[in-house]
């Protein structure tokens, strides 16, 4: 079947086998591969991207469903090769060690964000429950987060 | 992991819809978020050779109030209930239910009616369903029915829909005066999903009592059910903390609990009591404030 996708600003049109994921899309046909696969099953989060501004796990999402979509991938959130706030959240608070977990992490932070700009943090820990992190204890993601949040209210976004 | 292939095709209307349904009957399913059906296709417990995706009928997702009723159309995500305002104020069971579905990224693409029509033993809708008595809208080729949601959950994994129908709305009812309701669950560690879940709405008389209480209980065996046991044993007595206690002890009656690695049947009943007590506490707490 034939699709047309809009990832990171950049229209594709391609053409799929209905059964592929869309992680598989994104990292096979579009060589994105900031994407990560993980656990295959919805559970650790680490394949989330944004389809029209939402957080969805990619692993659980035909190509074809997002046919038409605007897709926003890792890939997509640094402009002019200055980190998004929360990528420079992740950088100065230390939110990862091993990084794999971390392109999930930061796109289902960023739909935190984008619907709460101010959370608590026992808000972030609840919108971050879908990714899991198998290094960090979670602690200095939180604080990552705080700091993009922060970041953005004093302008920085 | 991939599925098996299959032919997919993207339905613009309910009509159209139901057109592919009969046309390719039991070799079809019908794909609404994907949240429950994918997973199984890519475990290939399920491997349909036409897909059927009304994802794109946007005449099956919407939150209305009409004729005193709420109707939440079936394709209406877990995120949507949670957050609508009309429901906040209206029916809030539904998004205190939905806060406690999986996690954002699933509650993004998952569906009311999606989830229903699954029928997971464990899935959180079915108690609250219960709850508020809502009705199923069912559309089929001999036109529109209605089910209510004691007859929908069947068995496990089966409900009422028949293979040539379509879940395309839910109606329920607003919450009357001095009325409350409650959800509580025990959360799988690791899954998320209820190992047991009460739902709860009750009424309270003008004299304080309790008029009115329905349950709705998930979890413990194939299918959810009304505690009705319960149920008989709080109408029309005052809500003390003793008489709540003595109704919700019969929260699992005569139900074949479901056991599993995590929890035996004997614990799941005891859960039961446990949940049930508390939400109707919760409920009756409410009810008294409003």
């Amino acid at each position: 079947m034939r699709i047309q996708v809009k990832v990171n600003g950049t229209a594709f049109e391609s053409d799929v086998e209905p059964r592929l994921l869309l992680v598989h899309y994104l990292r096979d046909v579009l060589d994105l591969t900031g994407t990560h696969i993980g656990c295959e099953t919805s559970l650790c989060g680490a394949c989330t991207v944004l389809v029209n501004g939402h957080a969805v796990k990619s692993c659980t999402l035909l190509a074809v469903q997002a046919n038409g979509a605007e897709i926003t991938t890792i890939e997509g959130l640094a402009s002019d090769g200055k980190l998004h706030p929360l990528q420079q959240g992740f950088w100065e608070e230390h939110g990862l060690q091993c990084g794999f977990c971390t392109p999930g992490m930061i796109l289902a932070a960023h739909q935190l964000l984008s619907r709460n700009p101010h959370p608590t943090e026992a808000e972030i820990r609840k919108g971050l429950e879908g990714n899991l992190c198998r290094c960090t204890g979670y602690q200095h993601i939180v604080k990552a987060v705080q700091y993009a949040a922060e970041k953005a209210a004093t302008g920085g976004q | 992991m991939i599925s098996e292939s299959f032919e997919y095709h993207v339905p613009k209307t309910i009509e159209e819809a139901l057109g592919m349904i009969g046309e390719f009957g039991d070799e079809s399913k019908v794909l609404a978020g994907g949240h429950s059906l994918l997973p199984m296709m890519k475990l290939r417990l399920a491997s349909p050779k036409h897909l059927i995706d009304i994802g794109r009928i946007g005449a099956l997702r919407y939150i209305r109030e009409s004729e005193g009723q709420l109707e939440l159309g079936a394709l209406t995500t877990h995120f949507e209930i949670e957050s609508s305002s009309l429901l906040k104020s209206k029916c809030p069971l539904l998004p205190e239910t939905a806060r406690e579905i999986g996690d954002v990224q699933v509650c993004n693409r998952g569906t009311l009616g999606g989830s229903l029509v699954h029928a997971d033993p464990a899935a959180d809708w079915p108690a609250a369903m219960l709850a508020v008595e809502a009705e199923m809208v069912a559309r089929g080729p001999h036109g529109e029915r209605k089910i209510r949601a004691r007859d929908f959950f069947v068995d496990l994994m089966a409900t009422a829909l028949q293979s040539d129908e379509l879940l395309t709305a839910i109606r329920v009812s607003p919450l009357p005066a001095r009325t409350g309701d409650a959800y509580l669950k025990l959360h799988h560690p690791a899954s998320g999903f209820a190992v047991v879940g009460v739902a709860v709405r009750l009424t309270l008389a003008e004299s304080g009592s309790i008029g009115e209480a329905r349950v709705g209980v998930t979890g413990v065996g194939a299918k959810p059910y009304r505690a009705e046991e319960t149920e008989r044993l709080l109408a029309g007595k005052s809500p003390t903390a003793k008489r709540l206690e003595e109704a919700a002890a019969h929260a699992a009656d005569g139900v074949d609990a479901n056991s599993d690695l995590y929890a035996s049947g004997d614990y799941r009943k005891h859960l039961a009591a446990v949940y049930a007590r508390r939400a109707i506490q919760r409920a009756a707490e409410r009810a008294a404030g409003r």
